[in-house]
Formats: C-alpha cells, structure tokens, sequence
C-alpha cells in the first residue's frame, strides 16, 4: 500500500487503467441505451462529418435528366425530383441537424445558467426572470421559433436563435430550483458568512453541483432542437434552401410520395435514428448518473 | 412433526404448517420464514413477537399471500385455513378470502388508507365485493361499523378522508374496514406501533372487546411484549425466519426458556422503570442468508456451548403447550428462576405494557 | 372561491408577459418592421406610407397601449396581406384545427392511459419493454415521416382512406372523420409516448404505496387495485396532459402541412411568408392563451381528484 500512495503518478495510471476500463465496461452493460445511443449517434455523426469526401455528388447540382431515381449503385439513395443525389444531401444535412442540435444545446444552457442563477441568487431579478420565462413557457415552442424565424431572414444562425429561444425556460426553471436548494446548503451559506463574493462561490460551490442534471438536460435540449429544426424546415421557415436539411428534403419529396417514397424514407430515417439516439443518450444519462432526476426531468 | 402439532387434535381455525418463504435476491436466496408451524384456534389472540427482521410480518404476508412475486416465493409447507391449504388456492379463490374470511390490519395507519376516498367508501366497497351489498346498504354497514369500532359521529366521519382523521381514528377505521365482512382470523401487523401510548391502549382495548363480540381469531404481530402481556394467550417467538419458542402467554412470562425471549423480556421497560431505555440485545438480527449451520442465535447468545454452533437445535415439547427450540433450554430456566427478571420482581406480574 | 380567484389572478402576469413579447416580437427584427412587412419590392414611399398605417411612427409604449386596446375590444386587427379582418381569417381555419386538436387529444388519453397502467403493472415483464420501447420510438419520431408512412400505405397504397385535405363536420361525419384519422392517429403518437411514460411512472410509484397493499389485503381484484392507483396517480397525469398542450399545438401545425389541410396552423406558415404580423401575433396570443386556460382549468382540477388540496 505504502509504495503505491509512494509511486510516482504514472506509476498508479499504469495499475489503475485496466479497473478503470473494466468498470466503465460494466457501467456500459448496465446502461444499454447509452450505448444503443452513442453507437446509432456517433455512426450518423461520422458520416455527416465525413460528408464532404463520401458524398457523390454535389448535394445540389440538379440532374434533370435523372429525376425520380430509386437507389443504385449510382445514387445509393436515389435522386429527387430534380435530379439531386439523395445520398449526399442526406449526408449532408445531417451536419446541419448536428450542428443546430450542438448549438441549440450549449447556447440554450448557457443563457439558461446565466438567467437561472440570477434568478436563484440574486432577489430583486427572480421576479422578472421568471415571470418572462413563465411568459415564453406559454407559448408553444414550434410556434415561438416560427414567429421568431418571421421577423428574421431564414439563416443558421437566425435559426440557431429561433430555437434556442423557446428552450431557454426549460433550463431556467431547472437552475432555479437546484439553486434554490444549494442556496441552503451550510458550505455555500458559510462562504457567504465568509463574505466571498458571488460569483466565487457560483462557479467554486453552486455550479459544480448543477453539472450532471444540466448535462442530462441539455442532451434532451440537443435532441428537441434536431427535431424542431427539421420541423421549421419542412414547414419552409427554416434554413434556406442552399442548405441541404432533412426537413427541406421531407418538404420536397411531400408531393410525391407516391411515384419517389424513398426520397421522403432516407432523410426520414436518419432524422428518426438522431433524435432517437440523442434521447436514448438523454435517458441512459439521467438513469446512469442520477436516478431521482427521472422526476424532474 | 412439530411440538405444537401433537398438543392438540381439534381442527385448528388456521394452521401454519413448516412455512418456507423465501425471496430470490441478486445476493442469492434469502430464507426469510423458514420451517414456522403455528395454529391459531377460533376466538384465540396469537401473539408473534420477534425484532424487526425475524420473518413475523413475512409470514403473516404470507397467509394472505401478498407477498410480491417474485422476489417472493413458497418454498414448502402450508397454511390451512379451516383445512383448506390458501397455498393451493387460486389468485381468484384467494380473492374471496382475503378482506372476508380473513382480514389484515398494518402498521401505518397514516398510509395503509386510500388518501383519494372517503374512509365510508373504503369500507363499503370491501362489503360490496364480499358481500354482494347495494351501495346504499353498504354504506349503512361502513357507518355501522365506523360506530362499532367507537367513533363519534360516524355518519359524519363517513364521509370524511383519511387526512381529516388523527392517527388513532385511522386505525379504527382500517380495523373497521378489516372487520366489515364478520372476518374468521383478524391478523394484526404491529397495530399499535406508530400510536402515542394512550392511544395503544385505547386500540389494544378496543381490538379485544370486538374478539369479545364478534369471536374472531387474532394473530397480533409486534415485537412489544408489553402488547402481548396486554392481549395474547399464546406465544409463538421467532427469530430469523424461525419458531424458537411457544407457549401460553402467562407460562412464556413466569418460564422464558430461550435465551433469546429471555433477552427480550430483560430490554422490556418494567413497571417501576417507566420510560426509561433498557438494555438491548448485543448485536445485530444476522441477514437470513448468511446464517450458519448451528443455532442462528449463537452469535449473540450468552448460553451458547460448541454444540449450537454446530448443529440447530430443534422444536421441543417442554410442557403442556410449551415447546423450546434450545439445547440450553434447562439452563435458562434455572438461571430465571434464580435472577428474577425485573418486570418478575414488581408487584403486578407479567402486566408490564407499556 | 379564494383559491379559484387565486389561481386566475396568477395566469394574469403570464398573458402579460404573452402580450409583450408578441408585440415586440416585430420590433425584434434587425430592420424596420415596416420594410420588412411591405417586402422587397416595396419603395421607400410605400414604406413610410405603411408605417403611417400601422402607427409604427408612433412611440412604443403608445403603440403597445393601442394595441392592447384594441384586443381588449375584441379586434385582432387585419391581415395586412389579405386585408380582411384577422378574426374573421381565424374562424374559417379554426374548425378543422379544433377538429384535429381535439380528436387526437382524446385518443392519445384513451391509449396511453391504460397502456401505461398495463406497462406499470407488469412492470419489467415484455409487455412492459414492448409499451417502452414503443414510447421511445414514438417520442423520437418526426411526425411527417409517420404522416408520409400513413399517406403512403394507408391512402396511395391500400386506399382506405382520402391521401389530403379536409371535410367540414357539416358535410356529414363520416367524409370528415375519414380525413382526420390519419392526421389525429399520426399526430397522437408523440401525445401517446408521452403521457404513457408519465402514467407508467407514476402509477408504478403509487403500487408501491402502503394503501395498494390494503385495497390488496380487502380482496379486491387487479382492475380494482389499479383503480385505486389511478386515482392516486391522476394529477401528474394529468399535469402532463396540459404540459403536452403545446406538444399538440405546435404538433398541429406539421400535420396541417403533412396532410394540407387548411388550419390555423397552415395559415400561421403563410403568413410568415407573406411577413403577415397581425395574424401571427394573433395567433400566438390565442394559442398562448388556449395553454394557460387549460393548465389553470387542469390547476383547478387538482381538487376533484385530491381532497387534500380543498382544505
């Protein structure tokens, strides 16, 4: 015992990695929806990434000539109605669901932290914060993003925005109420006493103990915002069409489902298979890291 | 086979016989109620004492079979009610026993009644089902009874809901509710254990003058000899998952011969000490799965000799309805008679309740 | 009474909130509003002549006051677009939007409660994976990509039922219910996940309780047991039929595009092509005031299925 707590680090880290791998193996089998998720999410997330090299063809270099398709050798997945590779617009809209989900998730939680621990911590701003957030709740979130998307020019970015948006309440009312029962914890009631400032003990007390349900959440945030952003596409107020997104190919294939059903399948699919994964993600965290936020959440 | 079989040849109300309850745990199997034989006999208060953990409430789950399953399992034995084996039973025929034929009272009075139905409700739906009653007759019944188990103004308290009641008048009701179809066996699940004092007394009173009327046999579970002392006529003591002693209650109280009753009725707050905290058995209920193969009391006995460690003694008859599970049973008897126990010395025998 | 009083007035600093957020929801736009509203064709004439007409020279504060009083009276204002009146727009469309939101509510209720109460009761059996695994899938999956599904199989392949559009109720039952199955039955699923993960969770919570051992102990049969837990484990179900109002609502609005059927829903996605504010804000409001009647209506009912709360 003594010459271990003795050894160098590097020395324990060699004793150490096999128990740490072992463990995070049995951790795995306990959880099999986390690894259902991070399997289904990071297989959609390497093509997507690797969408410049795989795609065959430009994803929007119209072939009028070959419209309607089915899947071959040539076009894995088919061509649409005006002639563009399936296969490649789906792998490359899966960047620009990724990418909306990523950003929705960090930003949402973000602004949710930021407003949350000022209405957990600070007295005279928890009234109007979530008064305002009470407000945004009311309103249903696909409704708030597409009013939000009207007043802005169709963009990533504004699109990012107008979904980030209706999500932030969610992590408001989550911060809050950790907040509101850290508030009473004795360490954090000490530093105070102590006259540390706030923001010292926010990020040395109060956050730290936020990180677990704020990650569970913010994977649910990630997965609502794949699906919301899909929406929005369908529904022609989301991103622009120079952007491949799976929504956008579901609108386009909506008139023909009967001659191309497969245009509408693929995008479909791969839709279907990154939300689930990203909720399964969600699930297996919140069972695997914290039981009791099953409540919450 | 057992002590108790051969002490009696009438047919038993109920009869618990070699009882093996066991629950299959990730940790393997544990033996929860294992190898118990008792018999309760019409108009009779059984007592079954035992610390928390000793198999008391499992076989008393048991009889009504409510016991989830699985973890739960019958590993052997029998429970007859009027001859009829309930381990035989359909769920269905189950159905019609329990709440009617048989009926159960548990601990928590503050969570053992629906919060979302008035308490007349409770009662009468148990007398609709078994009884084939209207609502409105069933009501008058649940009203009926309501006044029977002595609550003012039962017509009133009907209509009322569990939260609107204290703790005592919630254990009336639930006996109410266990008394509403005139049941055979009445099985009491520490009764009295989450009431303030008086308000055990009142229940205990109550719970005798209604055997008195109504005929019924009680199995009254607790592990308060002071409640037995105040109700019971027989005794069954157990310890993990096993019967290590049986006797009538006032030969159990002058005769202890278990070492392990002994120890139970030395922790009893005697007349004179009043509230004060007694000394409590040393150690620990060992977990029914890690139990060796001698005696399971060994380990916290003061009387244990090679012998218990190696092998369990059995159930012997040591008298008329006095049956000991010891090897050391003389020994203690001796001992007892030459150190009385303290509630033995005050004035008012074996009436030592609390 | 009091309590009753109590629970409106606090919905009241919520349509507030509501009411200044979607007014200013045009003044958010990083241009002018009136630009924005008259489109890009429009001179710089027609502009200044557009923001005359919709006051929006005037300063904010007496904009808001005049808007406020004029919803207050009932006038939604006109569709800039179509220049009809945005109330009289609303109730042409909100039959078939009302039809769809009410069917598939009471479907989704009617499946995933007893589903959930079959999951919790056998909880860990197949069954009970089968309920979950089905929520999950269900809860994951895009609506228009059941909606093609259905259209597909259902309408084009097997032609059980019309492939789009909508009937009036007032054309006879039948033509209208045949429209709406798809889209309720499509639109249900997500509503079904939902509230079936809720009842099983809950439900499984309360057959722990101490009084499902006595209801247990009476005698009575599983289906009454599971009543009794029912009862007792209505209010977050409850709670989750509220909260899933907006699932619905924004639900609606897809499947109106899935199924071209001519709702609120499809005319809230014109207008924000056509950069029609009075009938977007309009229907904000309305759809944002739908959700907190409901919730204080469900709020309220707390009281008939706890007796605890009237006290």
């Amino acid at each position: 015992m003594t010459t271990v707590s003795l050894a160098p680090a590097a020395a324990g880290a060699a004793v150490c990695t096999p128990t740490i791998r072992s463990r995070m193996r049995r951790w795995l089998r306990k959880h099999p929806t986390l690894i259902v998720g991070a399997a289904l999410l990071s297989t959609v997330a390497a093509l997507s990434v690797a969408a410049p090299w795989i795609a065959s063809h430009d994803p929007q270099a119209l072939d009028p000539l070959a419209r309607f398709r089915p899947p071959s050798a040539e076009h894995l997945f088919g061509t649409d109605a005006m002639g563009r590779d399936l296969f490649s617009r789906t792998v490359w809209g899966g960047r620009a669901s990724l990418s909306v989900g990523l950003l929705v998730a960090v930003l949402a939680t973000s602004a949710g932290v930021a407003l949350g621990l000022l209405a957990g911590f600070v007295r005279w701003a928890e009234g109007p914060v979530m008064r305002l957030m009470d407000g945004l709740m009311a309103i249903p979130d696909i409704l708030l993003a597409i009013a939000l998307m009207a007043v802005t020019r169709a963009g990533l970015t504004t699109v990012v925005v107008a979904i980030t948006v209706p999500q932030v309440p969610r992590v408001v009312r989550l911060v809050r109420s950790l907040a509101l029962s850290l508030r009473e914890r004795q360490y954090v009631e000490a530093a105070h006493a102590l006259g540390t400032p706030l923001p010292v003990i926010l990020i040395r007390h109060v956050l730290p103990n936020m990180i677990t349900p704020l990650i569970v959440q913010a994977t649910f945030i990630a997965a609502t915002a794949i699906l919301i952003e899909a929406l929005l596409s369908f529904l022609g107020v989301g991103l622009p069409p120079q952007i491949p997104s799976w929504g956008t190919m579901m609108a386009d294939a909506r008139n023909f489902i009967a001659i191309a059903f497969h245009a509408a399948l693929f995008p479909g699919l791969f839709l279907a298979a990154t939300v689930l994964s990203v909720n399964l993600i969600g699930d297996g965290l919140r069972d695997a890291l914290d039981p009791r936020l099953a409540r919450q959440l | 086979m057992t002590a108790s079989r051969d002490l009696r040849d009438d047919p038993p109300l109920l009869e618990i016989d070699e009882l093996r309850t066991h629950f299959d745990t990730l940790a393997g199997t544990v033996r929860s109620v294992d190898g118990v034989s008792y018999r309760l006999n019409a108009g009779e208060t059984l007592g079954i004492v035992g610390e928390s953990g000793c198999g008391k409430s499992v076989t008393a789950l048991s009889i009504l079979r409510l016991l989830p399953s699985p973890p739960a399992r019958f590993a052997g034995g029998a429970i007859r009610f009027r001859g009829i084996d309930l381990l035989s039973l359909s769920e269905r025929e189950m159905r019609d026993i329990r709440g009617n034929r048989i009926s159960m009272i548990f601990q928590e009075p503050m969570t053992s009644l629906n919060p979302v139905l008035t308490v007349g409700r409770q009662i009468a739906e148990t007398v609709m089902l078994h009884q084939g009653l209207g609502r409105r007759a069933a009501w008058a019944r649940a009203v009926e009874m309501l006044r029977l188990v002595q609550i003012a103004e039962p017509d009133r308290r009907a209509a009322e809901y569990p939260h609107q009641m204290s703790g005592g008048m919630r254990q009336r009701v639930m006996i109410a509710l266990a008394l509403a179809c005139h049941p055979d066996v009445l099985i009491a699940d520490e009764p009295t254990t989450a009431l303030d004092v008086t308000i055990q007394a009142q229940i205990l009173d109550l719970l005798r003058d209604l055997q008195a009327r109504l005929g019924m046999g009680i199995i009254m579970i607790t592990h308060d000899l002071g409640v037995v002392a105040e109700c019971c006529d027989r005794v069954v003591v157990m310890y993990a998952g096993r019967k290590v002693e049986e006797a009538p209650v006032e030969d159990l109280f002058d005769r202890p011969l278990h070492p392990y009753t002994r120890a139970l009725m030395a922790s009893m707050p005697s007349m004179a000490g009043g509230g004060s905290r007694l000394p409590e058995i040393p150690g620990m209920v060992p977990a029914p799965q890690d139990l060796g193969a001698g005696c399971a009391f060994a380990p916290r006995c003061a009387f244990t000799t090679e012998r218990c460690r190696r092998e369990p003694p059995p159930l012997t008859a040591v008298g008329a309805g006095h049956a000991v599970a010891c090897f050391e049973a003389e020994r203690v008897g001796c001992i007892t008679a030459a150190f009385p126990l303290p509630f033995q010395t005050s004035p008012s025998q074996a009436g030592a309740s609390a | 009474m009091t309590y009753v009083l109590r629970r409106v007035a606090a919905t009241l600093p919520v349509m507030a909130v509501v009411a200044i957020l979607v007014f200013l929801l045009i003044h958010l736009s990083s241009g002018d509003p009136a630009a924005l509203i008259a489109g890009d064709t429009a001179t710089a004439e027609d502009i200044a002549r557009l923001r005359g007409v919709l006051g929006l020279d005037q300063p904010l504060w007496n904009q808001f006051l005049r808007w406020i009083g004029r919803l207050a009276g009932g006038d939604l204002g006109t569709s800039i677009f179509t220049g009809v009146p945005v109330a009289s727009l609303l109730a042409q469309r909100l039959e078939p939007t009302l039809s769809i939101a009410l069917l598939t509510m009471t479907l989704a209720v009617l499946v995933s409660v007893p589903l959930g109460v079959l999951a919790a009761h056998k909880a860990g059996s197949w069954v009970d994976r089968l309920v979950m695994i089905f929520a999950v899938l269900a809860f994951s999956t895009p609506v228009f990509l059941v909606g093609y599904l259905f259209i597909y199989g259902f309408a084009i392949r097997l032609g059980w039922l019309p492939v789009q559009g909508y009937v009036s109720l007032a054309k006879g039952f039948w033509p209208w219910l045949s429209h709406l199955i798809l889209p309720c039955v499509n639109l249900s699923l997500v509503y079904i996940a939902l509230l079936t993960r809720m009842t099983r969770a809950t439900v499984l919570d309360v057959l722990h309780e101490d009084y499902i051992r006595t209801a247990r102990a009476k005698g009575l049969g599983v289906v009454a047991v599971l009543g009794h837990a029912l009862r007792n484990a209505a209010i977050p179900i409850v709670t989750t039929i509220g909260v899933g109002i907006a699932f619905l609502i924004g639900g609606v609005v897809v499947s109106e595009t899935v199924f071209a059927i001519p709702g609120v829903g499809r005319l809230v996605i014109d207008s924000v092509q056509r950069h029609d504010y009075p009938v977007i804000q309009s229907v904000l409001l309305l759809s944002a005031g739908m959700y907190v009647l409901i919730n204080l209506l469900i709020d309220l009912s707390y009281r008939l299925f706890d007796p605890r709360i009237r006290a």
